[in-house]
């Protein structure tokens, strides 16, 4: 803002005629055009669709029977009324904390091992980063088939004498099932981000601690994780975020059954709108959603302002 | 470390494995078992009499090439436009300081903060309204201009931002303008980035599932990951083989890439990832 007030302060006799493209102008003018596609795209797809949502979550809206009426607050008063609402904000909270400790805990178990200095490390860590690059659905089918009362896992736990239960079909396991599934999917990435965090551990801190006599875990639990904190918290948040955003994994395993126990917010969102054709209330549920999303992410983007922006 | 540690390190991460490695190989395997044998117990690791017919079914029941090319032209538009858009904007926020740089840039973010799922609802309204539902439209535009493209623009910034400003002075000095130094000086330096940012949007196009359900409905405008749930019998169960077979036609090509490039991949990714 500042930078067209101040005038250069030229000792040189004054020029016949300055050039109107001065080398700031033509910066003004590259930097505008250079911004301009992420800006037209953002006010069109991100800016305008939200201001839109909560037009439409102020109105009774089916698409079927044609109607689009203001009905001011009503459709928030009906989440307060809506008894599968909190079913599934339950399921959603599951989904969520059984998905982040599982994985965090996993990523780093995983990181720590990979860390030693063992040959071939290398083959191991593409072998668990694999499935990220595997397609979401592809991976989720093949769990699908797996996880069939009469399917590979089932079989396997036979030959050993177990009884597998009907993972998909049945209440707790069904949950459990879908968390899995996401979480070996993604938890490479958390893992190679732990590694590097890892590597960024000074040895010599190791050194100092083995003389004072600390144990492994004493290393583990004062040095190293005080040590990687900062990648701790972001990769929490990027998957708790995540994790909010699960949905093929639901449609194509359970679509949110048995009951509606692994039916989460963005499941529902999509029933109530795409396949109940209810966009009024399905708007509701998407400010909802964003009300839900918006906290773990404006910590992560304060967290980011604070290590990121360490330019200025 | 003593020798039996390391044994005992080896063999965790041999069982730790497992539940990585064994889908894939179950699912590739499986696509090469006759139907009568998907479900035989003992279970078996290897098809005992395999056949290709699963994967004649995937080509005969649904236009499965074309919707493989649907998916591939797609996640290559998005991540060539996503680039551009990205590295453009990402080197305006980085080094140019141009009035408004300041709005814009808390606009753009605000990208970061908003779901695709939280708007699919009024893009689809939008789009219904220009006459673009079941084209690909909507999956091209959306992902390249909108809120997925910004993470990669913030990447984008957070490169620029670290090259020394003497490069640009030297090249200012033989004459270069604006997208003289973003094209021949500051773009050429920013490989890692670029291969990071391609990574991540061309994984996330190919991945996507929600977008292409609510949008496309005929069958030849699929994607991959709509067409690989379309293999159901009469009653509406999953032709197992068929989809898994599908499922394998999906990964095999991406999972080699990965394991030539998997240096790149991995490491490409975790800088920025702790950086952006």
């Amino acid at each position: 803002m500042t930078l067209l007030l101040e005038k250069p302060a030229s000792t040189v006799a004054p020029p016949e005629k300055a050039p109107y493209w001065t080398m700031r102008r033509r910066d003004q003018l590259a930097g505008w055009l250079m911004v301009a596609p992420q800006l037209a795209g953002i006010v069109a797809f991100v800016i305008v669709p939200l201001g839109m949502v909560g037009w439409y979550s102020l109105h009774e809206w089916n698409v079927l029977a044609g109607t689009f009426d203001f009905v001011g607050a009503d459709n928030y008063a009906a989440l307060a009324d809506d008894r599968e609402l909190g079913s599934v904000l339950k399921a959603t909270g599951l989904f969520s904390v059984g998905l982040v400790v599982l994985n965090l805990s996993l990523a780093l178990f995983l990181a720590v091992l990979l860390n030693q200095k063992l040959r071939g490390t290398v083959v191991f860590r593409t072998l668990f980063f694999s499935p990220v690059v595997v397609t979401l659905v592809a991976w989720t089918i093949v769990w699908g088939f797996l996880l069939q009362d009469n399917g590979g896992v089932n079989a396997f736990l036979d030959v050993a004498g177990i009884d597998g239960p009907n993972w998909l079909r049945s209440g707790g396991s069904a949950m459990a099932s879908v968390i899995v599934v996401q979480l070996f999917k993604n938890v490479g990435l958390n893992m190679v981000l732990f590694l590097a965090a890892l590597q960024g551990v000074p040895a010599e801190l190791y050194e100092a601690a083995r003389i004072d006599g600390a144990s492994a875990w004493a290393r583990f639990r004062r040095v190293t994780v005080p040590l990687i904190s900062p990648t701790i918290l972001l990769t929490m948040i990027l998957t708790i975020v995540g994790s909010l955003q699960v949905f093929a994994q639901i449609a194509v395993l359970t679509q949110g059954g048995p009951g509606t126990s692994t039916t989460v917010l963005v499941y529902y969102l999509y029933q109530q709108a795409f396949q109940f054709h209810h966009l009024g209330y399905g708007a509701t549920l998407s400010v909802l959603l964003f009300g839900i999303v918006l906290v773990p992410t404006v910590i992560q983007w304060r967290m980011r302002r604070k290590w990121v922006f360490h330019e200025s | 470390m003593s020798p039996r540690l390391k044994v005992l390190v080896y063999g965790v991460l041999l069982v730790c494995c497992v539940p990585f490695v064994f889908p894939i190989w179950w699912m590739a395997t499986t696509s090469l078992k006759p139907v009568t044998e998907i479900f035989a117990f003992p279970p078996s690791l290897l098809p005992g009499s395999p056949t290709l017919d699963a994967y004649r079914q995937v080509f005969d029941l649904q236009p499965f090439g074309r919707q493989y090319l649907n998916s591939l032209y797609i996640a290559l538009l998005v991540t060539i436009l996503t680039l551009a858009v990205s590295a453009l904007a990402g080197y305006a926020f980085a080094r140019i300081r141009f009035r408004g740089a300041g709005v814009v840039f808390v606009i753009v973010l605000t990208g970061l903060l908003v779901p695709n799922e939280v708007t699919i609802i009024p893009l689809y309204r939008m789009f219904d309204a220009l006459g673009l539902v079941d084209t690909h439209w909507p999956l091209i535009l959306v992902p390249a201009l909108g809120a997925p493209s910004v993470l990669a623009t913030f990447i984008m910034r957070q490169f620029f931002v670290t090259l020394p400003a003497e490069l640009e002075e030297a090249g200012r000095v033989d004459g270069l303008g604006r997208f003289g130094l973003f094209w021949r000086v500051c773009l050429p330096l920013a490989r890692p980035a670029i291969g990071a940012v391609s990574i991540f949007t061309f994984l996330h196009s190919w991945n996507l599932y929600l977008e292409p359900i609510v949008f496309l409905s005929s069958k030849d405008k699929f994607t991959i990951p709509q067409a690989l749930t379309q293999y159901v019998d009469a009653y509406g169960g999953p032709m197992w083989n068929t989809q898994l077979a599908a499922a394998t036609l999906s990964a095999l090509p991406v999972l080699v890439v990965f394991v030539l490039a998997q240096r790149q991949f991995v490491e490409g990714l975790a800088q920025t990832g702790l950086k952006g």
